[in-house]
C-alpha cells in the first residue's frame, strides 16, 4: 500500500488518517504535517493508523516527537487502531504506557474529549 | 540453504525493497509463519535503515549488501554496510517510557526493536563498516 496521509475533523478533534508503511523513507512527510497541526495550542489530534501496515523505529520517534510538541503546546494526541506488529512496537518500547491507544477513531475522539475541559 | 543477496543504493526508499525481498525469501518456505515474517520484515529494517544512515553520514556512494540464507528451521540474514563502523555499546539507551526525558527521545530504539523481533542478533565490525546478522526461526519455539 503506498503512502498517503489524509486529514480529517471528527468531534472536535483532528485526525491524521495514515496509510501505508511509515519508514525512514516515509517518517519525514509523516513529521512535516503532524508537526502543522500539533502547532496549534490545545490541539485534540488523533493519528489513525489502521491502515498502517509497516512501522519501524523511525516512524515510531516521529510519533514520539510529535506527543511532544502536542503536549508542549498544551494538547493532546491518541493513536486509533494500531494493530498486530504495529501495535507491538508501541508495547515493546512502552511508549503505549505514556501515550493513549485506543481501538477506533471514535473512543479515540471519546477519549481525548473525556480528557478535555468543555471548550464552551 | 537458499541464498539470495541483494544490493541496493543507500537511499530510504530503497528500504521497502530490502524488507520486500527478505520477506519474498523467507515465503519461499511455506511453513515460515507471518507473524515471523513481520518480525523478520521489522529487525530488517531497522538493520538497514542504520546501514543507510551510516553511508548517509559519510556521503558515500558505496551500496549495501543484505544477504539471506534460508534454512530449514530459520532465515538468516546479514545487512553489511560501509559506513565507517560505530560501537553499539557506545549507544546510549533511550530512558524508561515514563521518565520525565523519555519524549525528548526520538531515536535509539532501532537496535532494542532488533533484538526483540530477531531471535539471534550479532553486530559485528567489519573493514570499511558494519555487519549485522539476524536469525528468525520458524517459530518462536525453536529459538527460545
Amino acid at each position: 500500500m503506498l503512502f498517503s496521509l489524509d486529514v480529517i475533523e471528527r468531534d472536535g478533534a483532528t485526525v491524521l488518517v495514515v496509510s501505508g508503511e511509515v519508514d525512514v523513507a516515509t517518517a519525514p512527510q509523516l513529521r512535516q504535517e503532524a508537526v502543522r497541526l500539533a502547532g496549534t495550542g490545545g490541539a485534540r489530534l488523533v493519528m489513525d493508523l489502521s491502515s498502517v501496515d509497516f512501522l519501524d523505529s523511525t516512524g515510531l520517534g516521529v510519533i514520539v516527537g510529535v506527543l511532544k510538541r502536542v503536549r508542549t503546546h498544551g494538547g493532546e494526541l491518541a493513536i486509533a487502531g494500531a494493530e498486530n506488529h504495529v501495535r507491538k512496537v508501541f508495547d515493546i518500547t512502552r511508549i503505549s504506557d505514556v501515550l493513549p491507544m485506543y481501538a477506533t477513531v471514535d473512543e479515540a475522539c471519546e477519549g481525548l474529549a473525556a480528557d478535555s475541559p468543555p471548550t464552551d | 540453504m537458499g541464498e539470495v543477496v541483494l544490493e541496493i543504493p543507500a537511499r530510504p526508499e530503497y528500504l521497502v525493497v530490502a524488507r520486500q525481498v527478505v520477506a519474498a525469501a523467507a515465503s519461499v518456505e511455506p511453513t515460515f509463519r507471518d507473524e515471523r515474517i513481520d518480525d523478520l520484515r521489522i529487525a530488517v529494517s531497522e538493520a538497514t535503515t542504520n546501514a543507510i544512515e551510516a553511508h548517509t553520514d559519510l556521503a558515500t556512494a558505496d551500496r549495501i549488501k543484505i544477504r539471506c540464507d534460508l534454512g530449514d528451521d530459520r532465515i538468516e540474514v546479514e545487512v553489511f554496510d560501509e559506513g565507517g563502523g560505530f560501537d553499539p555499546d557506545d549507544v546510549d539507551a533511550a530512558p524508561e517510557a515514563t521518565h520525565p526525558d523519555r519524549l525528548e527521545w526520538e531515536s535509539g530504539l532501532g537496535i532494542p526493536l532488533m533484538k526483540e523481533f530477531a531471535d539471534v542478533t550479532e553486530i559485528r565490525p567489519t573493514r570499511g563498516g558494519t555487519a549485522v546478522r539476524l536469525v528468525v526461526y520458524k517459530t518462536h519455539s525453536t529459538a527460545r
